[in-house]
């Protein structure tokens, strides 16, 4: 039994945890944890890589077919800059899709959300499939939708934290009113942490840090997978409605069926 | 400015602060996690020397969850070592009768290569203070010429004003590094007697210019055994606090030069200069680590004024950045490699062989961490 697969613009995903590149300890146990993983779009920082060169350790590392990249444009500060990146990236990795991160703050990591929606409205006339990393903000997920995002990515908790969803209660409410795809990105630092998103409704999860750092990062790779699989199937199952309390076995409303 | 912030602080008494803490002083600081200057303090005192072992073990955890498994490389590439300054520790000081070298165009474009083959991305370039001929037309210059060739361009020259780190900026200059040297005033005076630098002012007021002119990164450092190391590196930290919320766009780092021996060339032909052992190896460890406990995000930065088998532990103890195979006279890679290097190395092995070593440790060797697509000039 598998979960439903995921459409974000063109492409259809069967996996719904997506996963990054960052702090693994070499390229092939990051191809190797990638792998195991499953997942389908693995975002790769254009600082890390040399887009122009064809033997780039960690591009060479990524060429499994069913793996799509997803260029971030992690360290520029505005805008401008963001749209500049996106669109060398676009040229040399030949994928006009973008995770568009505009973080100016370089201790959290936390997305500018004025520069960010900027950058968005002008990547989608250029052409981009925008899925841009944000604050939970509700009405600025709406703002992102409207301008044409193809999904939106709010975060569970600062970039790297692995503190979990400590969003909760407004990553509800993009998930109740959002038209585009949510994924949750960032902070994530358990296998329940993403079963939970998954659950919620979220769309998708993004993990990097979480599978990197591990002392196993194959074996946490393959942990996440079960947990999105489950937190999504769980989902799509309709979990029971949780109370405080018991409910009566006999009904206090039974008598009105005699 | 950072000068104002200075001057409601006094060196002896952070001096006889830090003397002062006590076990209990250090066992708080270990257990906190949102840790305060005071808890620095008791982190780099004499009174955590027992608690290394923690402090290691949490350095490590902290540094892993934040830069992941993977160790930057870069390395120096020295332009000049003209100098109008006098610093009694520095082999290009103006009192030393040393050949000045500033290498043309051409000659950079050399070294550079020579770098380039080795797999450097990242370059850092050092000269001394000459502003007629290492000025900002000449460094404009050389970021010119070598930012097709690599991805990020550091720099380690002269203090400018703040429209020449703009300039510099403009140009694709990505990072600045500024040391204080001492933060102690009065012997700041004594081991700078001459030249622009005998301003104190003017230096501490440095990174204050470079955040106001929109540099990425700021790096910073004590001498380490110019004073007391301790109460330099509380200064340290105070100035990067300050600046962390003044220039929040702005990424620091921090280095660790342990005073080296330089070679002296007088009257009476060449001699060394020694410092003798101003800080013990376990008090660096202390203090890598104690940085990394006092702030998860600033990046640490070791060179090759460390032996090797220093270097190969501490990679994992909070450190992020480390240079190899460097050279510290203008055309030592290959143009001039025998011309007077500004300190002794301690590491000489290659960057392939460090980034063996790096490997062995169970990191990623990283060449490249920064990219042109993501600062339009």
């Amino acid at each position: 039994m598998n979960p439903q697969p995921l459409r974000i613009a063109n492409r259809t995903f069967t996996s719904r945890l997506f996963t990054g590149t960052g702090k693994f300890s070499s390229t092939p146990l990051m191809e190797e944890a990638l792998l195991a993983s499953g997942s389908e779009l693995v975002t790769v920082a254009l600082k890390r890589v040399d887009i122009t060169d064809a033997t780039d350790d960690t591009l060479l590392h990524l060429k499994a077919p069913h793996i799509h990249l997803l260029p971030n444009t992690s360290g520029v500060r505005t805008a401008r800059e963001a749209v500049f990146a996106a669109e060398l990236a676009r040229e040399a990795l030949e994928t006009n899709w973008l995770k568009l991160e505009i973080h100016p703050d370089p201790r959290y990591l936390l997305p500018d959300p004025i520069e960010t929606l900027q950058a968005a409205e002008e990547l989608v006339k250029l052409g981009f499939v925008v899925l841009p990393y944000i604050h939970a903000d509700p009405v600025l997920c709406k703002r992102l939708e409207e301008v044409g995002v193809a999904a939106v990515m709010p975060l569970g908790a600062p970039i790297g934290s692995n503190r979990g969803l400590r969003t909760l209660d407004f990553l509800e409410i993009i998930i109740e009113q959002s038209q585009v795809p949510v994924v949750v990105d960032a902070g994530i630092g358990a296998p329940s942490h993403a079963a939970a998103a998954m659950e919620m409704g979220a769309d998708a999860v993004l993990v990097n840090t979480a599978i990197a750092v591990a002392d196993n990062p194959v074996q946490m790779a393959v942990a996440f997978k079960m947990a999105v699989e489950a937190g999504r199937l769980a989902y799509e199952a309709r979990l029971g409605a949780s109370s405080a309390t018991a409910s009566a076995s006999s009904p206090f409303t039974a008598f009105l069926e005699d | 400015m950072f000068s104002q912030v200075l001057t409601t602080y006094s060196w002896a008494e952070a001096q006889r602060a830090i003397h002062t803490k006590t076990a209990r002083d250090v066992e708080r600081a270990l257990a906190s996690t949102d840790r305060t200057l005071a808890d620095f303090q008791a982190l780099i005192s004499p009174a955590a020397a027992p608690y290394l072992e923690d402090m290691a073990r949490q350095s490590h955890f902290l540094t892993q969850q934040r830069f992941g498994k993977t160790m930057q490389l870069y390395a120096p590439l020295y332009l000049s070592n003209e100098c109008q300054n006098i610093c009694t520790y520095c082999a290009f000081s103006l009192d030393n009768k040393i050949r000045r070298r500033t290498l043309t165009d051409e000659e950079i474009l050399r070294e550079a290569d020579a770098l380039k083959a080795m797999g450097y991305e990242h370059v850092l370039l050092v000269t001394g203070e000459a502003n007629q001929t290492v000025g900002v037309p000449y460094l404009k210059k050389a970021i010119q010429l070598l930012r097709e060739q690599f991805a990020h361009l550091s720099m380690e020259v002269q203090p400018l004003d703040q429209p020449d780190y703009a300039e510099l900026v403009a140009e694709g200059l990505h990072t600045v590094l500024v040391y204080q040297e001492t933060y102690d005033q009065e012997n700041y005076k004594k081991h700078h007697p001459k030249g622009k630098k005998a301003n104190f002012t003017y230096r501490v007021e440095t990174p204050d210019r470079l955040g106001r002119a929109g540099i990425y990164k700021i790096g910073l450092g004590a001498l380490l055994g110019l004073s007391d190391w301790r109460t330099d590196s509380f200064f340290t930290a105070l100035h990067l606090n300050y600046l962390e919320k003044m220039y929040w766009k702005t990424r620091y780092s921090i280095s660790f030069p342990r005073l080296r021996p330089i070679d002296v060339l007088g009257a009476e032909g060449v001699t060394s200069r020694d410092f003798g052992q101003c800080m013990t190896d376990r008090e660096l460890v202390q203090l890598i680590c104690a940085y990394r406990l006092f702030n998860r995000d600033v990046e640490l930065s070791l060179s090759t004024r460390e032996s090797p088998r220093f270097r190969d532990h501490v990679i994992r103890l909070g450190i992020t950045s480390i240079s190899a195979g460097s050279k510290t006279n203008p055309g030592g890679y290959v143009v001039e490699p025998q011309s007077l290097e500004q300190f002794e190395i301690s590491d000489e092995r290659s960057p392939a062989e460090m980034a063996e070593v790096i490997r062995r440790a169970g990191y990623e060797p990283v060449w490249k961490d920064w990219d042109w697509s993501l600062m339009p000039t």
